[in-house]
């Protein structure tokens, strides 16, 4: 606002397509609300499968974030920072999950984690089975958004100059202690972005998980899964379930934004 | 089977919106081609399972009708009775159960009462190599099976079906349709799941059906009828007598479908 | 003996070789002047082992650093402190948490830290920002900030990359006086890269003269200042140095005009007078023992009181003439002029050989 006064308005051929991409955006959204039969709302609010569907939904993307955060940083890390041969190749790898149809994700997750898959099979021997399972559910996630958020952080990583790694290094700081103490707290604002990019996402998966997971109320039944199975049989319950979902993560997605960008931005 | 679940008005402006949506994916391959001017069209509106059977009759159709062209578009049942129910250009629309076609009767969408042409017999189908020696359906105790979910038509056979069969095991999954059930099969990611015999015949020699005599009556019915709005209402009464008459049984019989004629329930 | 810091850095780049002799002890402060790309920013992360040397040594107090054929120490663990032109403070950490950066990372708990790093934000005039983040203090805050972030570890080698090249006349004059009192308090060797010929004479006691990646001239600042040996120490001095080959009391400069000097003197030779010493005219100077040049205005600026103008010959010839004369002689770049010197003005002295 203070820098719009003082180089003048905004011109209008930043502004229509600004406003056109605005309205595009919020007009399916606000006609979902308006179509969204309220009379249910109650109900469907207290209803078990809604409920646990909803949590199932909160909890998995949440700890694909938690996977991503701990696997990705450093892999995004490695992308921005550290030279080696195929790097270009090793980039591209990373984000080809990103142009998979999601179905065919799950169907290669299926293939490296299902019964006769490469990982699946021996893990089978030893008595472990991942698909049908909540486990099934979070990797279906951080498969989808894991690209996301390491596209995100390495950019992030790559425009925190590297001066600042020689900075520390010189004050005597070690590689660890330069990436929790310089690194990731300059790269903060990218690395949240990639959270909450990757955590709505994961909201939002349903080709993988219902592939490679499943769909079994409580177990592998997301608010995405939920609402696929009401729209074949009742389109105002699944109105309804997306409603509540949106509200779910505009409320999640602002709490954070309070809580972290306030922070951030200074 | 009483599908009862039904509560919703297919009127209603939820419908309405989904069925426009619908309507926007589907109408590139619908009735708006142009064409000449003396070709006849009839536009056919079938479940999904009918896909190969209906293709054929449409071939034989043309053959038979001079200067008339058959446009198949091919939804689940619901999708389609949404469709039809808010105007979709059709002339024959047929279904995998009778719940949806009620909605277009309800919707005075149709010309005519509704008439059942096949029957879906539920199937249980196993991969080839039948890994966990499925022989019927008391087998499903203790094993890794799918079926669809409680909501669509197949998951209410499947769960009464199981009830009567005395398996407590619970699926690993409720599918959110038939194909995907038969997916999980054909990826060897379920011992055995709960299919249309249409279906297996699709799935070609990759999936064994084993036979059951308990799920005899566990089938659902295929109505067709002659839309409200069809500008060629002889052309489509002719279409349905063809899925009645032997040439049309034959087609429907090798594509796994059984008579559905004297078996009418209300 | 050798020297406490005793350095041959020796970095082979596509662009040029940087090859430089380099030798101090405690409490010296080191001015490394050149041009750009004479490699003295590469000589700086030589030392601090940013770049690896490709042959030569690096040694401080007897340890070493770089033996220059692939063993050397981690910048780590080399006693270095830095300080940049642009100060590269950690934004997200405040003053004191900055400066308090280098003892934690080597060790020293945090209380004890944050007291050392107080202490020399104290001591370099901004103790009552210490809860700031660089954001919200000024350039010249944060060049001392960062001062005294180098500062704080103890180093034994202290490298300063032009601190004040970004800084306003005023806050870079007040920052000079700060690096005056305190680098010679250093317990180590302070190296100064700068492109101001004040940081120079004020700040350092030594002086490299870095050319084309080879040591051009070491002395004293005073020695360099009076005898510069190259063209850009001449310019940043202020003065004009022409080289040429002297025969009795003339030079013959590089472009065959001859120069009339006062002073005998044989073989290669720099000439070296002030601007003050050139006067302009618009005619041709008579007077037999005066040497006249025509040439092109380039620029005209103000410098100090006086409006300093310079001349594309002999090339980069300045002139410093009073405003008055510059407006009545309607001295604009473009313009012809007559640049003439006296004889007495000019100084002459032998070019040394410093290839040894």
């Amino acid at each position: 606002m203070t820098t719009g006064t003082r180089l003048g308005r905004a011109p209008a051929h930043l502004l229509v397509p600004a406003l056109l991409g605005l309205v595009f955006l919020l007009v399916p959204l606000a006609a979902l609300v308006a179509r969204t039969p309220f009379r249910g709302l109650p109900q469907r609010l207290t209803d078990p499968v809604v409920l646990d569907a909803l949590w199932l939904s909160l909890w998995t993307a949440t700890a694909a974030m938690a996977i991503s955060l701990v696997v990705g940083l450093p892999l995004a890390w490695v992308l921005a920072r550290v030279d080696f041969p195929g790097r270009s190749v090793v980039r591209v790898a990373v984000t080809v999950p990103l142009v998979l149809p999601p179905v065919v994700a799950g169907v290669a997750l299926l293939s490296a984690f299902g019964r006769s898959g490469v990982i699946g099979a021996p893990l089978r021997d030893l008595g472990i089975s991942i698909p049908y399972t909540s486990t099934a559910v979070v990797l279906a996630h951080v498969f989808v958004a894991l690209p996301f958020f390491v596209v995100s952080v390495e950019g992030a990583l790559r425009a925190t100059s590297r001066e600042y790694d020689e900075v520390a290094a010189a004050l005597g700081a070690g590689r660890g202690r330069t990436f929790f103490r310089v690194t990731v707290p300059m790269a903060l604002p990218g690395i949240v972005a990639g959270l909450v990019l990757g955590w709505a996402r994961s909201l939002g998966e349903f080709g993988a998980t219902i592939t490679f997971a499943g769909n079994f109320p409580g177990i592998t039944q997301t608010m995405p899964l939920a609402v696929y199975e009401a729209l074949s049989t009742d389109p105002e319950a699944a109105l309804t379930l997306s409603f509540i979902m949106l509200v779910a993560s505009v409320l999640v997605l602002a709490l954070l934004r309070e809580r972290w960008f306030g922070e951030i931005a200074r | 089977m009483s599908p009862a679940l039904n509560r919703r008005q297919p009127g209603s402006p939820a419908v309405a919106l989904l069925a426009a949506l619908a309507l926007t994916v589907t109408a590139c391959g619908g009735a708006d081609d142009g064409g000449e001017g003396d070709e006849r069209r009839l536009t056919v509106m079938a479940a999904a399972s009918l896909t190969e059977s209906f293709t054929e009759l449409a071939d034989r159709f043309e053959a038979e009708h001079e200067g008339v062209e058959v446009v198949t578009s091919f939804d689940s049942s619901a999708t389609l009775a949404t469709q039809v129910a808010s105007g979709a250009p059709a002339d024959v629309v047929a279904t995998a159960d009778r719940r949806t076609m009620q909605m277009m009767a309800d919707a005075d969408a149709l010309a005519e009462e509704p008439v059942v042409f096949a029957r879906n017999v539920l199937t249980l189908a196993v991969p080839a190599d039948n890994p966990a020696d499925i022989k019927g359906l008391a087998d499903l105790q203790g094993s890794e099976f799918v079926v669809c979910a409680p909501a669509v038509p197949c998951g209410a056979l499947a769960t009464e079906a199981l009830r009567g069969a005395g398996v407590t095991t619970r699926p690993r999954s409720l599918e959110v349709d038939v194909k995907a059930v038969l997916t999980k099969v054909l990826l060897g990611e379920a011992d055995a799941g709960l299919v249309y015999a249409s279906d297996v015949v699709a799935a070609g020699d990759r999936v064994l059906a084993v036979p059951s005599p308990e799920l005899t009556e566990a089938a659902t019915d295929y109505p067709v009828a002659v839309t409200a709005d069809s500008g060629e209402p002889d052309l489509a009464q002719e279409f349905v007598d063809l899925l009645r008459s032997d040439e049309g049984r034959r087609v429907l019989d090798e594509a796994g479908f059984s008579s559905g004629e004297g078996e009418d329930q209300p | 003996m050798t020297a406490f810091l005793d350095a041959h850095v020796v970095v082979r780049r596509p662009e040029f070789d940087l090859d430089a002799r380099l030798t101090a002890e405690p409490g010296d402060v080191v001015a490394v002047i050149g041009p750009n790309g004479a490699g003295k920013s590469t000589l700086v992360r030589a030392l601090a082992g940013l770049v690896p040397l490709d042959a030569g040594h690096v040694t401080v107090g007897g340890e070493t650093w770089d033996d220059g054929a692939g063993r050397a120490l981690d910048v780590r663990e080399r006693r270095t402190g830095m300080v940049f032109q642009r100060q590269l403070l950690f934004p997200h950490l405040t003053a004191l948490d900055n400066v308090a950066f280098g003892p934690r990372s080597r060790g020293v708990r945090r209380s004890e830290a944050r007291r050392l790093a107080q202490g020399w934000l104290d001591r370099l005039g901004v103790g009552d920002l210490a809860g700031r983040r660089p954001a919200h203090i000024s350039g010249g805050q944060a060049q001392r900030v960062s001062i005294a972030r180098a500062l704080a570890t103890d180093p034994r080698l202290l490298l300063l990359d032009e601190p004040l090249a970004a800084l306003d006349v005023g806050v870079a004059m007040a920052l000079r006086v700060e690096l005056a009192r305190h680098l010679p308090g250093v317990h180590g060797v302070s190296v100064l890269v700068t492109h101001d010929a004040l940081d120079t004479l004020t700040v350092a006691n030594r002086v490299v003269v870095l050319d084309q990646g080879r040591v051009a001239q070491v002395g004293t600042p005073h020695e360099v200042a009076q005898e510069p040996q190259t063209e850009h120490v001449a310019r940043l001095m202020g003065l004009n140095v022409l080289r040429g080959r002297s025969s009795g009391t003339v030079v013959r400069l590089a472009d065959g005009t001859d120069l009339v000097t006062a002073t005998e003197a044989d073989g290669e030779v720099n000439a070296c007078f002030g601007p003050q010493a050139v006067s302009l005219t618009h005619e041709e100077p008579v007077g037999s023992a005066r040497n006249h040049f025509r040439g092109t205005i380039r620029s005209v600026v103000p410098h100090g009181s006086a409006v300093r103008v310079h001349l594309d010959n002999p090339a980069g010839l300045i002139a410093d003439v009073t405003p008055a004369s510059a407006a009545a002689l309607d001295l604009v770049p473009g313009r012809r002029v007559w640049a003439a010197v006296k004889a007495t003005e000019v100084t002459v002295y032998a070019v040394r050989d410093l290839t040894r």
